[in-house]
């Protein structure tokens, strides 16, 4: 089967996945993307060979094996920097995952540069892990959180942010590039240029975004970007903290440890540099390695062809989705303001009990709050289910899903 | 088992017309708790009179599973006296359902119920009555639920 975009036989040939059957024999229809995507073989490949071939520990020893750990560890941090045209390479720190990225700036960032009074500024459709570790920075600072409200549309009410602004009191806002409920793409550029005028920081959640738009650092301009190597191909447990260097530099280590100093006396240290003063601890070295060759793969392809492959099967599915009796489609209507990520609600089929009906035809949705639960309260749902698309689903699949869709208003008599 | 199986008239029945569905003023036992995983609310009020339930509501939000366990639950308990709802174990409430097989995602949302009386149980016997001993135990029951 083929888009007008990109090769999809080919890709799907590419991960081992696609080809198992689930509860007997169901072929596999994964629609969960935005939880995490599948690998293609390159990416396990590169795993598997690191431990087969050369696996040790990087940086320090300087035997053969070490060294060629280390150049592979460090050509990912190469990679990344280039996929997000990021303008040095010491600007780009390891973490696990997104959430402990936002979770370095609250902490090593937030620590120092917010006091009590201050405001933080977030949004209505962040992710949990883009609010709890402001929340935290808040109690002990004895700051506000501020949210930028959701409008009806599925997008962010910018004149929220101007109220905030105003106040002077400002030190971060803090965005998702692309809500992983809604779909909605954030009017980023706009935030940061506002946020610019009153010289106060920015953070993007990028986890969302990343892995299907191109996302180009140099013209967003922001201060701080977060996302994950597993919704991009990549293995789970490795996440990007990108910062300005001049931040980076002024930040206290979050973790303290091995790799990190540049020299330990009995009460007191150095730090080392740059992005080593945030990276502790013997680092997820094949990972990261497995998520060099999760780039090269979508670079392969191309950015700009994934989300014109995912506009696509986004549309067909909004089109076939909008005409069903009693469903209810959040997020935004236009097509060009919103990822491949379709929340939505049957009749009163709650969304567990819609999940485990389409799971026995082997498709895999979320279902549930979507560790969004305030969104969750400003649509007044206590949950949704939600299909997200990425690189190897079909047409076909979108149909084997509508299919199923209808399957359950029969069960339920709707 | 297939959702043909779960899906049943009688459990479509309880979703949509949940008996004993509301709040008591003023009860005996309040008790509520959440799903973290998939956000499922329960609350129960139960009033207890000559050692027996006189009367058992519940409120809530959630899926088919988890809101038609809790209306049967309230049934199963009308009337009956301490000793039978210190006694109910989680396989009384699946056979009450009718649903056995359960993956482990979706036996909490069948447990839930159970997990919030038991709850609601221990919190009474412990302030009201001081029956520590038994308390104790439900307390164990009640978190082994998840």
């Amino acid at each position: 089967m083929q888009t007008s975009f990109i090769n999809i036989e080919n890709i799907r040939n590419d991960f081992p996945i696609l080809k198992r059957k689930v509860h007997k024999d169901k072929p596999l229809v994964y629609l969960d993307n935005a939880a995490t995507t599948q690998k293609p073989i390159q990416v396990i490949d590169a795993i598997s060979n690191y431990y087969l071939t050369y696996n040790s520990n990087i940086h320090r020893a300087v035997h053969e094996l070490a060294e060629e750990a280390t150049l592979a560890y460090e050509a990912t941090r190469d990679k990344v920097a280039k996929f997000i045209n990021a303008k040095n390479r010491e600007e780009i720190v390891f973490v696990r995952g997104t959430t402990e990225a936002i979770n370095l700036v609250a902490y090593a960032w937030g620590r120092q540069n917010v006091n009590k009074d201050d405001i933080i500024v977030t949004t209505e459709y962040e992710h949990h892990s883009n609010i709890v570790p402001w929340q935290l920075l808040a109690k002990e600072k004895g700051a506000k959180l501020e949210y930028i409200g959701v409008g009806d549309n599925g997008e962010l009410i910018l004149d929220h942010l101007d109220k905030y602004l105003q106040t002077g009191k400002v030190k971060i806002v803090a965005f998702s590039q692309m809500s992983n409920v809604l779909g909605t793409i954030t009017n980023s550029e706009e935030i940061v240029k506002r946020c610019k005028k009153y010289g106060v920081r920015v953070l993007i959640d990028g986890a969302q975004s990343v892995p299907h738009l191109k996302v180009d650092l140099q013209k967003l301009d922001c201060d701080f970007f977060a996302f994950s190597a597993h919704k991009m191909l990549g293995p789970t447990g490795v996440g990007i903290l990108w910062a300005r260097k001049e931040l980076l530099q002024d930040m206290v280590p979050f973790n303290g440890g091995g790799d990190m100093i540049r020299e330990v006396h009995k009460y007191e240290t150095t730090w080392n540099d740059l992005p080593y003063k945030f990276e502790a601890g013997t680092p997820n070295i094949a990972d990261v390695i497995g998520f060099a060759a999760a780039i090269d793969y979508l670079d392969r392809i191309g950015m700009d062809k994934v989300r014109e492959h995912e506009m696509e099967l986004t549309k067909y599915a909004l089109d076939k989705l909008s005409q069903m009796k009693g469903i209810i489609l959040y997020g935004p209507k236009d097509i060009t303001k919103r990822g491949g990520v379709i929340s939505f609600n049957l009749g009163d089929i709650h969304p567990h009990d819609l999940a485990t009906i389409i799971d026995e035809d082997g498709i895999a949705i979320r279902s549930g709050h979507h560790c969004a639960q305030v969104l969750m309260e400003r649509l007044d749902v206590s949950a949704t289910s939600r299909a997200s698309f990425y690189i190897y689903n079909t047409k076909e699949e979108v149909d084997v899903f509508i299919k199923s869709l209808n399957r359950a208003k029969e069960l339920f008599k709707i | 088992m297939s959702s043909a199986d779960i899906y049943r008239e009688i459990i479509l029945d309880y979703y949509r017309n949940p008996r004993n569905y509301g709040k008591i003023t003023d009860p005996d036992i309040a008790q509520r708790d959440s799903n973290p995983l998939c956000g499922d609310e329960l609350e129960m009020h139960l009033n207890i009179k000559d050692d027996k339930v006189a009367d058992v509501k519940f409120t809530g939000k959630g899926c088919a599973i988890s809101q038609a366990s809790a209306s049967m639950l309230t049934e199963l308990i009308m009337g009956k006296d301490f000793e039978y709802v210190k006694k109910l174990t989680k396989e009384d409430i699946l056979d009450n359902l009718g649903l056995h097989d359960l993956g482990p995602a979706r036996i909490k949302c069948a447990l839930l119920s159970l997990k919030v009386l038991k709850s609601g149980l221990y919190s009474y016997l412990v302030d009201k009555l001081q029956d520590t001993a038994s308390a104790d135990k439900i307390k164990e029951e009640a978190s082994g639920l998840y």
